[in-house]
């Protein structure tokens, strides 16, 4: 059956129409664009599709898109202020956390979410909460760094504020 | 212009720095494009279906009921891809691999492939095609494979490279061997032998990326593809063949890739999308689930190795010999072949022998993973070698020093080594501080070596420089992961500008000649080596334009710092790059350099990798602690990409080391084909990983440059089995070490 | 495939009784749209029990806690209150799969997708949890201990629905405790598990003990012998020696994919006994 859904994503409302079996990954991807968001599994082991759904994060591919609805959407596509990097976007490019960089729309997402709940966070915290975050490129070393010197920034600024 | 690509020594400007990379913004906002983020219009869904048992002979398909389905615009078979390659041995089997024939081969091999309007109907309809098969009895395992009683998968197969041809055929596909002296004779010389058979199970590269493409194919004979792959000059030139197309008529356009680590090297959903484009005549996306990328694309070999090695009381290698059986999958390949030629290539014996074996057995075709089939051989005699050094009390860095090959030395599988890296890494190893660092309890340290070719091939390159001067380099090569910034720093080196003013792109097959894909680490080598080739062309144009533009003659011309200069004492100022473009108008027409080349000598690389494990006694669970790379680069172009490739390549060993393996159910069928199952390392896995950067130049590259990319996968595997026996007192010697594996030889010890 | 999403849960029984052909309830989705992706399951409708507003909260109920069927474990770990009662409870479901999985996933569904190796439910079981249906016949309880029937089987009868698990009233110096073997530091399933929950009496002596295992057998069980052992002890050598043995005697697992019999077998005591030392040391216990 097919359904009419009305969301929110980044901040811009969206409707789009999806079979009620689709998964919010296949929506997001198909009838709304956001490409950044990708899918390395589709059975919720990779973190690629990760997504902050009412403040939530989440695997989008384990959502459906019928369920967005009266929801908001926060996806990678959405995370820079105009053309000004997030400093967790201008850290991964620094300490190059990517290598090819398909895990790294989920990787900032779920790094976001991370420093959002627990500013300071020890090493030891930060791998425990991007283990739902499959890399197989880098070997995490540089993602680690990268979001340590990421929240670094963030809590300077954070103080001048 | 200068075209000899030696080795001068020079001193950089950009080369050895760490600029972003280009390719950088893109990627962390999403908007890079890989496999599935790109859509053709009018284009179709794709889908496969796969076969569900291990071996089986196709009796009959009917499709007619999924092509009635309203909403199916083609259904293909082998029947559409018809052989048309005259039997080549080379080019058949992956035909055969991508679209089964007479028999399925393996849990996961592709039968039918169906295009419709939307993914829903594509679903359906392969629920609607009818295989009849007839089971047969199947072998998944390496040592299983080769017993006498074991099932054939080829009547066909007589053991290449024996002498006389055998009289049955086996499933052993090729023998190898590889070696010099007289392996008896140095057995007789020495104190200690030890002999022991190793054996690795099956892995997967593991890219995030599933495989992707979108083939468009029109009915005047020409196409399209878009596609996530290691070369696209390949899969355009294997395509075109296996279709029976002109090879030019077909455009290959190469997505950004999300890894590939020489899983994307191999066709497996091309063809197949190439025949239902062609079929329906409309655009078709294929792209794989995580499920069908395990079951279905490139895992390694599993391996059995025999492994026998002598030295003497004081530490010298006298004799190695080595029986390597890989499983290549249900087709031959040369996987054994290059175990046997790697297996002691890090160390100078008078007598070795190594002898390999492709086996082949009921699983995925076996294709090339980082360094491939080289990770095996290092962990059979990097393992034994610990031991042997443990046997007559000598320290294991000591003895590999004493044994390490060098400059001159022949190399086991041949050549006569160049400047090589395994002396100074050893060093390099002896006296780093990790080494010396204190154990805590249930730990333990183990440190092994590794070697890779690094291959070069051909390559092709433009420089086309823009009316204000700025730079854009084309090449062929996939960047895997930040050889465009590497690119863009060599074409700023040489032509003395701003890295910033140097864009390096991606070509599709339109646009240049062949190249070979991003394997063998030659992506940075050989098109840095193109790439230099095309900017001293264009340096050489520019001569000779600002000659014309002085009227002087273009010998008088200099080029410095991204400025001509007129020789001798002239008033003419300088002309940078932008003055000259800017006039290409009135001088001639746009600036170029265009390279074609094959690269030579491609340096050998060599790694010491150090780990500290700690294993827990009761679980027999085992997390590293602690970890160091030792690598030689030739030249870091970027370094820090170059430290990216080297904490990734351990990073994958580690994994490989500790737990990742293919299960197989007496069924045949595979057990695990999903993240959750086959576990490749998480981030909270893994320490940091140190990484020291040796740079001993490459005689053969302007630069010095060597590849690095692979080489760092192959120590891993020796250096944690190492680690674990020194936590432990256990010879590990089956990969994975998984915890009940660990646990099984403590209790063994015990016992 | 049909989407629904009632507010109440007596829309949702409704819901359930008018569906026609195969009908899921969808909480955190974790197990459930895995299983579509796989084509294991076709549903015909989907009850999303997410907008059921009494579902998505923690209660205190009876001096105990009510943990609603649409609570994201994430949630769970975030409510102080309950951490510091049943801190084993919250560290299994905090086990379940990563972060992302942890925003979305839910005891309930762990306890209705009925895995023998499902994390949070040993854990429920050492707590002599109680699962809150809700049907056509109205509410029922039923101990999380006899929930499970067999993999993937539950007690839950047609057109009924798990409406929340609760905990009971926690006496003075309890402590429980849940630990899994993953051959990873995360993201994996578990291997074999072992939750105990105790309370002392007088001088640091365990008064009452329980103790669950899970992976080892068709379903998460209860292990009377190994509460036993503990009991009238203070953790001594002797007392944890007979707890390991009772685990071990308890096991009836399966040679597959994630492990041996013998290896689970042998990790079940060495977790019970591992599980048993944080329990009594949480419940103020003094080794
Ligand atoms: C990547 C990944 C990692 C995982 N790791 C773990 C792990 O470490 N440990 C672990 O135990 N599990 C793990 N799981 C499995 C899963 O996450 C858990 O079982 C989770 O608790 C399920 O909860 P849910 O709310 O998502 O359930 P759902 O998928 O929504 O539902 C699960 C089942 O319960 C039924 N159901 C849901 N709610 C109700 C209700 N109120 N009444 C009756 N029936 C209901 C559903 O119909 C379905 O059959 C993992 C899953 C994934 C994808
Ligand atoms: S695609 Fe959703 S977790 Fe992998
Ligand atoms: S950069 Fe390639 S998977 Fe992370």
């Amino acid at each position: 059956m097919s359904m009419l859904v009305s969301t929110t994503v980044n901040g811009d409302s969206m409707e789009f129409v999806c079979d009620a079996s689709e998964t919010l990954l296949d929506s997001l991807r198909d009838r709304m664009g956001m490409t950044g968001v990708k899918e390395g599994c589709g059975t919720g082991d990779c973190g690629a599709c990760s997504i902050m759904l009412d403040g939530a994060l989440v695997c989008s591919c384990l959502v459906l898109g019928a369920e967005a609805e009266g929801r908001e959407i926060e996806t990678v596509e959405g995370m820079s202020d105009g053309s000004k990097l997030h400093p967790l976007q201008q850290k991964f490019l620094e300490h190059a956390a990517l290598q090819c960089g398909i895990c790294t729309p989920g990787f900032l997402i779920a790094a976001k979410a991370l420093l959002e709940k627990n500013p300071d966070p020890t090493e030891t915290e930060i791998r425990y909460a991007l283990a739902g975050n499959l890399c197989r490129c880098t070997g995490y070393d540089k993602i680690v760094r990268a979001v340590q010197d990421a929240a670094k920034v963030m809590n300077k600024k954070g103080k001048k504020a | 212009m200068n075209d000899d690509p030696a080795y001068t020594g020079q001193t950089f400007k950009s080369v050895g720095t760490r600029p972003l990379r280009p390719d950088g913004v893109d990627k962390v906002t999403g908007r890079a494009r890989y496999g599935a983020d790109f859509t053709m219009p009018g284009q179709l869904a794709g889908l496969v279906l796969r076969s569900p048992h291990a071996h089986a002979t196709i009796k009959k398909i009917d499709i007619s009921k999924a092509e009635a389905l309203p909403g199916v615009k083609a259904v293909v078979t082998s029947q559409d891809l018809p052989d048309v390659t005259g039997g080549d041995r080379e080019l058949l089997p992956i035909l055969e691999n991508c679209m089964a024939r007479k028999k399925a081969f393996y849990d996961g091999h592709a039968v039918a492939a169906v295009a419709a309007i939307d993914m829903p109907t594509a679903k359906a309809a392969l629920k609607l095609i009818e295989v009849e098969y007839k089971v047969l009895k199947h072998v998944t395992d390496v040592d299983k494979a080769v017993e006498p009683k074991a099932p054939v998968l080829h009547k066909d197969c007589f053991t290449r490279g024996v002498d006389p041809k055998p009289e049955k055929p086996s499933n052993v596909a090729k023998v190898s061997t590889f070696g010099h002296g007289d392996v008896d004779a140095g057995f007789e010389q020495a104190d200690v032998i030890i002999e022991r058979n190793f054996r690795t199970e099956q892995t997967h590269q593991g890219y995030i990326e599933p495989h992707a493409c979108v083939a468009s194919i029109s009915p005047d004979g020409s196409g399209d593809l878009w596609v996530c792959t290691q070369g696209h000059f390949v899969f355009r030139q294997q395509c075109a063949q296996l279709l029976g197309m002109d090879v030019s008529k077909l455009r290959v356009t190469s997505s950004e890739i999300g890894g590939g680590f020489g899983g994307k090297t191999h066709l497996w959903l091309e063809p197949v999308a190439m025949a239902l484009s062609r079929k329906a005549n409309r655009p078709v996306k294929l792209v794989m689930t995580r499920e069908e990328v395990f079951r279905a694309s490139g895992p390694t070999s599993a391996t059995s190795i025999d492994m026998k090695i002598g030295v003497t009381n004081d530490g010298r290698i006298v004799a190695g010999d080595a029986t390597l059986r890989y499983s290549s999958g249900p087709w031959a390949g040369s996987w054994a072949m290059l175990g046997a030629m790697t297996a002691f290539a890090c160390y100078d014996m008078e007598n070795v022998k190594t002898t390999g074996m492709e086996v082949l057995v009921n699983r995925p075709k076996t294709t090339a993973y980082r360094a491939p089939s080289a990770p095996m051989a290092a962990f059979a005699v990097e393992s034994v070698l610990d031991e042997l050094a443990k046997r007559i009390g000598m320290d294991a860095v000591e003895m590999r020093i004493k044994n390490a090959a060098k400059e001159g030395t022949q190399a086991s599988y041949g050549p006569v080594y160049g400047p090589i890296g395994i002396g100074p890494s050893l060093d390099a190893a002896k006296n780093h501080p990790h080494m010396k660092a204190k154990l805590g309890k249930n730990q333990g340290r183990g440190m092994a070596c590794g070697f890779w070719f690094n291959f070069g091939g051909q390559s092709c390159t433009n420089l086309n420089i823009s009316m204000d001067g700025s730079v854009t380099l084309t090449v062929g090569t996939i960047d895997v992961g930040g050889a465009r910034a590497s690119l863009s720093l060599c074409v700023a080196e040489e032509l003395g500008i701003p890295y910033e003013q140097v864009k390096t792109v991606i070509g599709d097959t339109g646009t240049l000649g062949y190249n070979e894909m991003t394997d063998g680490s030659r992506g940075t080598f050989a098109s840095s080596m193109s790439a230099i080739m095309s900017a001293r062309k264009a340096i050489d144009e520019m001569r000779h334009r600002a000659a014309k533009m002085w009227e002087i003659s273009p010998d008088d011309v200099i080029w410095e710092d991204g400025h001509a200069r007129a020789a001798g004492d002239t008033n003419l100022p300088p002309l940078s790059i932008a003055d000259i473009a800017a006039a290409a108008e009135k001088s001639g027409g746009p600036i170029a350099g265009h390279t074609q080349l094959v690269a030579d000598g491609a340096g050998v690389s060599f790694a010491t990798h150090i780990c500290d494990v700690e294993v827990d006694p009761e679980t027999g669970s085992t997390r590293v602690v602690r970890y160091t790379v030792i690598q030689d680069a030739g030249k870091a172009v970027h370094p820090t990409y170059v430290e990216g490739q080297f904490q990734g390549g351990a990073a994958q060993g580690i994994g490989w080391a500790l737990n990742e393996e293919y299960v197989y159910g007496e069924d045949g069928r595979l057990q695990n084909p999903g993240f959750l199952d086959y576990r490749i390392p998480v981030c909270s896995d893994l320490p940091m990983i140190d990484t020291q950067i040796l740079e001993i130049p490459n005689p053969n590259h302007p630069y010095g440059i060597r590849g690095v990319g692979e080489t760092s996968i192959v120590p891993p595997l020796a250096a944690i089995g190492n680690a674990v026996s020194n936590a432990t007192g256990v010879r590990m010697t089956h990969v994975p070490m998984s915890p009940p594996r660990i646990l099984d030889a403590l209790d063994e010890a015990s016992a | 495939m049909q989407y629904i999403a009632p507010e109440k849960i007596s829309d949702a029984v409704e819901a359930l009784s008018q569906a026609k052909g195969s009908v899921h309830l969808l909480a955190g989705g974790s197990d459930l749209l895995v299983r579509m992706k796989g084509g294991f399951i076709e549903p015909d409708v989907v009850v999303d029990v997410k907008r059921i507003k009494s579902m998505g909260k923690i209660k205190k109920a009876g001096g105990g806690f009510s943990v609603g069927g649409a609570v994201s474990c994430a949630e769970m770990g975030d409510n102080d209150a309950l951490k510091k009662a049943w801190p084993g409870v919250v560290e299994a479901a905090q086990l379940i799969g990563s972060d992302q999985i942890q925003g979305r996933c839910t005891v309930v569904g762990n306890m209705c997708n009925a895995s023998p190796a499902a994390d949070s439910v040993p854990a429920l079981i050492a707590a002599d949890a109680q699962a809150v249906i809700q049907g056509p016949k109205g509410e029922r309880r039923i101990s999380v201990a006899k929930f499970a029937k067999g993999p993937g089987q539950t007690s839950l009868k047609a057109k009924e629905l798990v409406e929340a698990v609760e905990l009971p009233k926690r006496p003075a110096k309890s402590g429980d405790a849940y630990l899994r073997f993953i051959p990873r530091t995360e993201m994996d399933i578990a291997v074999v598990s072992a939750a105990v929950s105790l309370t002392l009496g007088a001088k640091g002596v365990v008064r009452e003990a329980r103790v669950a295992l899970g992976a080892v057998a068709p379903t998460a069980k209860l292990v009377p012998a190994a509460a036993k052992a503990l009991i009238g002890s203070k953790l001594d050598d002797a007392a944890l020696e007979k707890l390991a043995a009772a685990c071990a005697a308890a096991c009836a697992p399966i040679d597959d994919k994630r492990g041996t019999i013998k290896f689970r077998t042998r990790v079940a005591s060495v977790l019970g006994r591992r599980a048993a030392l944080i329990a009594y040391e949480r419940a103020g216990g003094k080794l």
